[in-house]
């Protein structure tokens, strides 16, 4: 086992609220002290981190590996270095896969296949109805004992509100997290753009913000009744901000994310047809990315994604809505959560949160701190280093970013995942 | 944002929507329509603009009208002519748009003259074809039919020279419309100081205002004082169901009747882009009656689509 030193470093572990010069030791895997060394302490290997940012790893609660079943697009290995590239050491896949992840023998291969790797900690989020149809519940138990740390559907949503209520109140019954994304499906059909001037210009079919709060809607009110504990998946409106704000005021025990290409890009970032902008949901006003920013900042949203999705080129070289939705995320999360917080006035420390402790709380892990004892999952970047998002330097096997081209700071210098160094750069 | 229908010394190198066109670009268009409108006249109707040249029209969903009169017009500039009906035949054989795009410049196709379902298409295709191809959007989804959107402003050119001071009214299904959008952005630019739609809320896009319209949903308000009615195609399949609940009902609240047009100014005039739905739309006494204009469009249209040919002919480096 690797017995290792990080020197010098500004260590920010937000949930022990330290932020400070600090040292940091760390043997079998796990962290043996802060500050001081333990006795007898013989670091085999010493990482100067002088004038970097020391974080615990960070915990991206949406990225699709695409395995099994459409490696063409990417795969765990492609997609794994590209995780801990962007400093991720934790992260949950959802289920939309093919076969999707409705049997436990799936998640059990998709387990196994990642921990051989070495790379990040890969945490499957199981179907919450047979094939996503929803219509049958999955086997939710066993799916949990097979590795999974909750249900969703994706992006398909449940349209008999009868199996959706059940769907929760089983859940429920066992406490399991239920991460929805809320779209009603008859508004949203066939739609790839928001309901606004861009796509009364483009021509293009919309998704109009009442399919977000319709939707929510009807989940919170599920929620209300069954008990149930709900993880909201992306949001994507002014309104929708509002409505969690409300439900969280009035004591709903709820959390919600948004995408960090939400944070940043609005409907206008379409131009002429750019389909690394076909996102889902899609992208919406300036005032709902306003509100998106803002509700991120207070705390109504509790937490950012990659929302990683890898698509190959020729899924997205067509007319804008025949292209696969999308952009790849994963090396991305950090640089565009820091310029977030930089644009938004958020401390660094306060914004880290976002991307470490918090997503690891709502997907109950026991990652996403630095305490002593806990698992070595650290990243190690440079906050000041500018670099510039170039599509085909990026690891992920999808280069379908929105980004390409842009300036951003924040470079991962050393990602360790159970105190190996899986990535350096 | 750089348009991408320009070359970088602002020259028209592919017509993809009137969206963003100069105005002087737009008013070069119509003059050189201008001088093509005599050609069909003549006892030998060809120029010899494009001799030597192949035009391809591809044709990814079904068209007569526009097909036939871009084949025309490239006819009477001398070009060869090939016209592929690609319909979504090859695409269900799984070949992509750039498979059957590369093929054609393969064959050393000039200019593309592109229809497609989906918005965007055309724009699409202009981004991957080979530097020296040029494309005329004949159509995509519901985003633009510049063509076409020229044609109804050179023939509005033709019969109210005095653009500056008219009030042009858009009637009916906006929200599908790829000649509305392309009909709006058109007439704005040209400075036409008032553009009306004219339809029910089903019909037209949200925000639909920020295209730089006044929305009515009353047409009998709407049509007060026009100088242009345009008209527009109503889907079949948009007639009964959620959108509208009947072609009566329709015809009954946005049809164009002999009534209704007494509201406008007395020598205004009705177009419309065809095929017409008569009894839909529009009553067969105005289709046909004396302030229809609905011919002429068409034979304008192939003068418009000459001048687009030729102009970006000779736009090629």
């Amino acid at each position: 086992m690797n017995i290792v030193e990080i020197k010098q470093g500004r260590l920010i572990d937000p949930k022990h609220n330290i932020d400070a010069i600090q040292d940091i030791y760390i043997s079998n895997g796990r962290i043996a002290g802060i500050g001081n060394a333990p006795d007898g302490f013989a670091a085999d290997q010493v990482i100067d981190a002088t004038g970097l940012v020391v974080c615990p790893g960070l915990v991206d609660v949406s990225a699709r590996l695409r395995e099994p079943g459409n490696e063409y697009k990417a795969t765990l290995k492609s997609e794994l270095h590209a995780a801990v590239a962007g400093g991720i050491t934790s992260l949950a896949c959802p289920p939309d896969t093919d076969p999707v992840l409705d049997e436990s023998g799936l998640v059990e291969m998709l387990k196994h296949r990642a921990e051989q790797l070495h790379l990040s900690n890969v945490y499957p989020l199981g179907a919450l109805t047979r094939q996503l149809a929803g219509k049958q519940l999955t086997e939710m138990n066993e799916l949990t004992d097979a590795g999974c740390v909750g249900f969703t559907q994706a992006d398909q949503a449940i349209v008999d509100t009868q199996v959706l209520w059940r769907a929760m109140q089983y859940a429920a019954t066992f406490g399991f997290t239920v991460w929805l994304r809320p779209q009603e499906p008859y508004l949203s059909q066939s739609g790839v753009a928001h309901d606004g001037e861009v796509a009364a210009r483009l021509g293009l079919k919309t998704i109009p913000v009442a399919a977000e709060t319709l939707a929510l809607a009807t989940i919170i009110h599920i929620a209300r009744e069954t008990g149930a504990r709900v993880h909201l998946c992306r949001l994507s409106s002014a309104e929708g901000v509002t409505m969690v704000r409300e439900a969280k005021q009035k004591g709903l025990k709820i959390s919600c994310d948004v995408s960090a290409n939400h944070l940043h890009l609005t409907e206008h970032d379409i131009g002429f047809f750019d389909t690394n902008c076909h996102l889902r949901p899609p992208l919406r006003s300036q005032r709902d990315r306003d509100a998106l920013r803002q509700g991120l900042a207070d705390g109504t949203i509790d937490l950012v994604c990659s929302d990683h999705a890898p698509v190959d080129e020729d899924a997205k070289l067509m007319p804008f809505a025949e292209a696969e939705a999308g952009a790849t995320g994963l090396e991305l999360l950090l640089p565009l959560t820091l310029k977030w917080a930089e644009e938004q006035k958020v401390p660094l420390a306060e914004a880290l949160t976002r991307i470490t402790s918090v997503p690891a709380a709502s997907l109950g892990i026991s990652q996403g701190h630095l305490g002593l004892d806990a698992q070595a999952d650290v990243c190690i970047f440079d906050p000041q280093q500018y670099w510039k998002v170039k599509a085909a330097n990026l690891l992920s096997q999808g280069k379908n970013t929105p980004f390409n081209g842009l300036e951003l700071a924040g470079k991962v210098r050393y990602t360790l995942v159970n105190g190996q160094i899986a990535y350096s750069g | 944002m750089h348009n991408p229908q320009l070359t970088k010394d602002g020259k028209l190198k592919h017509l993809l929507t009137t969206e963003g066109l100069p105005r002087a670009i737009l008013n070069q268009i119509l003059d050189t329509a201008e001088s093509f409108v005599g050609v069909a006249e003549r006892e030998v109707k060809k120029v010899p603009l494009l001799r030597g040249k192949t035009v391809c029209n591809i044709f990814f969903e079904n068209s007569t009208r526009t097909r036939t009169t871009f084949e025309i017009a490239a006819k009477r500039l001398s070009a060869d002519v090939i016209t592929l009906n690609v319909g979504t035949s090859s695409q269900s054989k799984g070949e992509t748009i750039l498979d059957t795009v590369d093929n054609l410049t393969a064959m050393h196709a000039d200019m593309f003259v592109v229809r497609h379902a989906e918005s965007g298409a055309a724009h699409f295709i202009a981004q991957h074809v080979a530097p020296h191809i040029h494309v005329i959007n004949a159509g995509d989804g519901r985003h633009a039919h510049p063509t076409q959107g020229l044609l109804d402003v050179f023939t509005i050119r033709r019969y109210k020279p005095e653009m500056h001071n008219l009030r042009v009214a858009l009637v009916g299904d906006v929200l599908h419309s790829r000649v509305a959008r392309s009909e709006i952005h058109a007439l704005t630019t040209l400075g036409i100081p008032e553009v009306r739609v004219i339809a029910p809320k089903t019909l037209l896009p949200q925000h639909v205002e920020k295209l730089g319209v006044q929305v009515y949903h009353d047409m009998n308000e709407g049509l007060k004082d026009v100088d242009v009615i345009m008209m527009l195609r109503l889907q079949n399949e948009r007639m009964n169901g959620a959108l509208l609940p009947s072609a009566q009902e329709y015809f009954k609240c946005y049809g164009l009747t002999q009534e209704k047009l007494a509201l406008a100014k007395p020598d205004a005039i009705v177009m419309h882009p065809g095929p017409m739905n008569r009894g839909v739309e529009i009553d067969s006494a105005v289709a046909d009656g004396k302030q229809s204009v609905i011919l002429p469009q068409v034979t304008y249209g192939i003068a418009v689509r000459m001048a687009v040919m030729s102009i970006l002919a000779g736009n090629s480096e």
